[in-house]
């Protein structure tokens, strides 16, 4: 069985950004509060990250769930993995995993001291 | 079609048999819940196995006539 065609950019974009969130809207306007909360969540850490947005491409919101079997959007890779959805980043945030995570995949966080 | 709470439950259960189930209707529409999931299979696997299991006994319903499930899972009670 091939593989869908869109799994190819979705690991070109994984590959180009060490954080990134696919999502419901964009960063600055995110379109669902789930979207919003993991925003949320990536600028109280001070985490650059970069959104795509799969509502403009009915394509690629069908493949990122097939790709990370995972149903639902938003969906938060870091370095390649997939880290998880919204309630997984938000409880991750709450207990400080989430941090270490970030800290330990050498990402940078801007976390006012 | 919004689904009802007791469905969501029992399709959970026939998927990890013994797992401990509770559902809270958050927002009384039927299409907005919160689930906790207990079970023991849970034990040793990553959250994102163990919320993929719950989304595997949903069968497909996530995401779809399931909007919105807030998932808590643990292998067993805090």
């Amino acid at each position: 069985m091939s593989e869908p065609q869109v799994f190819e950019r979705i690991r070109d974009e994984i590959g180009k950004n060490d954080v990134l969130l696919f999502m419901k809207g964009t960063p600055v306007f995110p379109q669902c509060g789930f979207s919003a909360a993991v925003v949320d969540v990536l600028s109280q850490l001070g985490v650059k990250f970069h959104g795509v947005n799969i509502l403009v491409d009915p394509e690629l919101r069908q493949g990122i769930k097939e790709f990370s079997q995972w149903p639902t959007i938003p969906q938060l890779y870091v370095k390649g993995e997939f880290v998880g959805g919204c309630d997984i980043v938000r409880e991750m945030f709450e207990t400080g995993e989430l941090e270490q995570v970030m800290k330990e995949k050498g990402v940078a966080l801007a976390t006012a001291a | 079609m919004p689904m009802h709470a007791e469905d969501i439950v029992r399709l959970i259960q026939e998927g990890i048999p013994g797992a401990e189930v509770e559902i809270q209707d958050l927002a009384g529409d039927g299409d907005h819940y919160a689930a906790t999931v207990i079970s023991a299979v849970f034990a040793g696997k990553s959250k994102i196995q163990q919320h993929q299991m719950v989304y595997g006994a949903l069968g497909g319903r996530m995401g779809g006539v399931l909007h919105a499930l807030k998932l808590t899972t643990m292998a067993q009670r805090p």
